[in-house]
């Protein structure tokens, strides 16, 4: 029963994944064609259009740059900046730069975490969030700092980090009840 | 009059996007009309968001900590002529702060004092006048010797000089060389390269054509972190108001010379900050280093040669062409020469950006500059060179910030990352900090890093959590030997700087961890307790609301509280609120 539905939550995805409207894509594909070493100008413009790397969009990329699946896959796994499951609706990148370690923002992380249920890498159930590190925003004199969909926040601590998520959580609720999905 | 507001990332992260909202709504609703001119960052990330208020004669006051309401007031007082508004001031032309009066700013000289997405500001400030001397009297070679009577050694790192390395790019010979500008900022703690791109990236163009003249490169690539949008949108700006004004393009300012440059991406590799790597990145492929010889001056991009120099060296390059390399050769210590810039961060009072001679002393810099530490605690090391550097100790304070003093400490240049840590860090707690950093950006290519990184990260976990062994410490020396010795780039040879730089000097807090399972700094969860001592607690239930856990029960009926342990986080919000006159949260065994 379990191998069951594990196999038909694939199939479901591969069907998701054939939806998927490729032109975009293949736009991208058809004006970077003739350029040298130009695989990671495209990962990074189709993640730009899907939010992410969906396997038939690495597919589609390798057949029509004649290159092997391994080798685009090879690449997106390699560089941090590319996402092979969909994003949060809210995508928190937490700081992991040195001047943030040393003002507790590991702590303030795993309170973080507890609050939302989520590992390092992992995204809510609802959709809501996901959590993502980076090695350092660069904005040190703000440690500890988190960014959520570009816009930072800092200098944080536990309960400041959790009242910003939590402000967030009760905005999404409350425009649920009032009906308007945005 | 006109208003100028710091909008660099930093600027922005602090509100500086709101006060301009609220000004221009202000001024709207009074009907005045005055400039607000947006510039990067002048480095007093301190006192963010910024606000300059610039007189007719030329006057600058800086107002900080701003926001939407101050910023306000500030327009009111200048307005009615009963300005400056001296709550507010943090520095002025007449009375500069003392974090800018003692620095010396080359590399810096316009961040935060120009728009930089004007290029004619630029130009007032003698902006494109090295180049257009260039194209005009020098040839090629003329400004190759230049550079090297400079002594310019590259910012990125390493500290190769940068004359040497145009040299050994323009002789290699070929039909096609490039330009690459390494803007691929990845030392977590540091930020110097993202402010020149975001305050001053004209310069960083004007050295970039400079150096593609010398070494006779007809294109150039800017390297740029995708973590810096701001930055790379500024550089956008720049290069296409570049090319209206003939600056880039075919035959520049009506001489032979052609050249132009685009911009690539990186797409988060630490890694690629190594300049095989970064190529191998450019060519499409993982971002895998190779062996050197051949450097990439003979076999670089696509096999051609190709220089590739750090933002802050080429930032410098317009600043020697216009003042001659002797007057920079005349700054910095005897083996380093001109200035450097450092991001000042952590523990400090006064936070920012600090360009200095080369050869001031640590101390110097994180007291005179940065006015101390900011806890009011002791100063307890200084890391600098990010994960690939090690830390000082307060004792090593006096030595002099240049390359040979540094790496005599075991701690290195850098890029420029300088985090000052007090006595709450703890340098096992850094080391495993650094050693998780670079066992992640290690590409995997060299089995002594990728695996022993890995063993060492182990070694330090094992250590944070009360687990260490007697013997440990000489196996992690073991380790770091074998990795320095046998990887193949600078991310592994210099992955165990910082793990052999605390036991150095440190070490005492290595045998506390692993024969008392005791952190001195009070850092390591594993080997903390958070109790709630009875006999004290008011029952005033402060801590009850600062618990992000909800670990903390009791109290009813005036009882005292407690902590659930197998709940709590140990982030020490209870101990930090609870009323120092009861202090009934501890940590025992501290």
């Amino acid at each position: 029963m379990h191998f069951y539905s594990k196999n038909k939550r694939a199939e479901e995805k591969s069907f998701l994944d054939a939806q998927l409207d490729l032109s975009p894509v293949l736009k991208i594909i058809e004006e970077k064609r003739h350029e040298k070493g130009s695989l990671i100008a495209i990962l990074q413009q189709a993640q730009d259009i899907y939010g992410y790397l969906p396997l038939s969009v690495l597919k589609c990329i390798a057949r029509e740059l004649g290159i092997k699946p391994a080798k685009v896959y090879g690449i997106a796994t390699f560089y941090t900046q590319f996402r092979l499951q969909p994003a949060g609706k809210y995508q928190i990148m937490f700081c992991q730069g040195t001047a943030c370690h040393v003002n507790g923002s590991e702590r303030i992380e795993s309170t973080l975490c507890q609050e939302l249920k989520i590992k390092r890498g992992e995204t809510t159930p609802d959709g809501l969030f996901s959590l993502e590190s980076a090695a350092c925003l660069g904005c040190c004199s703000l440690a500890p700092v988190m960014m959520i969909n570009g816009q930072a926040y800092g200098p944080l601590s536990a309960e400041k980090a959790i009242a910003i998520i939590r402000k967030i959580k009760a905005a999404e609720s409350s425009s649920l009840v009032g009906g308007e999905t945005k | 009059m006109k208003v100028r507001l710091g909008l660099g990332s930093c600027g922005i992260a602090a509100g500086g996007l709101q006060v301009l909202e609220a000004l221009q709504k202000e001024m709207e609703s009074r009907g005045i009309k005055l400039e607000i001119q947006k510039s990067g960052c002048i480095g007093l990330c301190h006192h963010e968001p910024l606000l300059d208020w610039i007189e007719d004669d030329g006057r600058v006051f800086t107002y900080g900590a701003v926001d939407a309401g101050r910023s306000v007031e500030i327009l009111e007082a200048h307005l009615a002529g009963c300005g400056p508004l001296e709550a507010y001031l943090v520095s002025s032309s007449d009375e500069p702060a003392e974090f800018l009066q003692q620095q010396l700013r080359i590399v810096l000289r316009n961040c935060g004092r120009i728009d930089p997405e004007s290029i004619d500001d630029y130009r007032r400030q003698d902006g494109y006048s090295a180049l257009q001397k260039v194209l005009a009297k020098m040839s090629p070679e003329e400004v190759i010797e230049e550079i090297e009577v400079s002594a310019l050694r590259g910012r990125g790192g390493a500290g190769f000089l940068t004359g040497l390395k145009w040299k050994a790019t323009r002789e290699a010979g070929g039909l096609y060389r490039y330009i690459i500008c390494n803007a691929d900022e990845g030392d977590p703690g540091a930020f110097m390269d993202r402010s020149i791109l975001e305050g001053d990236p004209h310069a960083v163009l004007e050295g970039m054509i400079i150096a593609a003249y010398a070494i006779g490169a007809e294109q150039g690539i800017i390297y740029c972190r995708a973590e810096y949008p701001l930055a790379v949108k500024r550089l956008e700006i720049a290069i296409a108001q570049a090319r209206q004004k003939g600056l880039l393009g075919q035959r520049i300012l009506g001489s032979d010379f052609s050249f132009d440059i685009s911009i690539q991406q990186g797409a988060g590799a630490f890694v690629c900050g190594e300049e095989t790597a970064l190529i191998a990145s450019l060519e499409g492929e993982r971002g895998m280093p190779r062996l050197k010889p051949p450097y990439p001056s003979e076999n670089g991009l696509w096999g051609y040669p190709s220089s590739i120099n750090n933002v802050e060296t080429l930032a410098n390059v317009p600043w020697i062409i216009r003042n001659g390399g002797e007057a920079f050769a005349a700054l910095g210590s005897r083996e380093s020469k001109g200035t450097k810039v450092f991001a000042l961060a952590g523990k400090i009072e006064r936070g920012g950006l600090v360009e200095v001679p080369m050869g001031t002393t640590l101390r110097e810099i994180i007291y005179g500059i940065g006015g101390g530490v900011k806890t009011g605690r002791r100063i307890k090391a200084v890391q600098m060179g990010g994960p690939s550097g090690g830390c000082i100790p307060a004792e090593l304070l006096d030595i002099p910030v240049d390359y040979q003093s540094l790496s005599n400490t075991g701690a290195i240049m850098g890029s420029g990352g300088m985090v000052v840590l007090d006595e709450s860090s703890c340098m096992v707690d850094l080391a495993r900090f650094f050693l998780d950093f670079t066992q992640k950006e290690s590409c995997g290519k060299c089995v002594q890093c990728r695996i022993g990184t890995k063993r060492m990260l182990e070694i330090l976990e094992r250590i944070c959590q009360g687990e260490g062994q007697e013997g440990d410490i000489e196996l992690l020396e073991e380790l770091s030997a074998h990795i320095s010795e046998n990887s193949l780039c600078g991310l592994g040879q210099s992955a165990p700087n910082p793990v052999l730089t605390t036991i150095r000097y440190f070490r005492d807090e290595y045998e506390a961890h692993i024969r008392e399972k005791k952190c001195p700094a009070k850092q390591c969860q594993e080997l903390l307790q958070y109790i709630i001592d009875p006999d004290r607690c008011m029952g005033c239930g402060l801590c009850v609301y600062a618990c992000p856990a909800d670990c903390i029960k009791g109290g009813e009926n005036n009882q005292p509280y407690y902590i659930e342990q197998e709940n709590c986080s140990k982030c020490g919000a209870c101990l930090d609120i609870c009323p120092e006159r009861f202090a009934a949260v501890r940590v025992p065994g501290t």
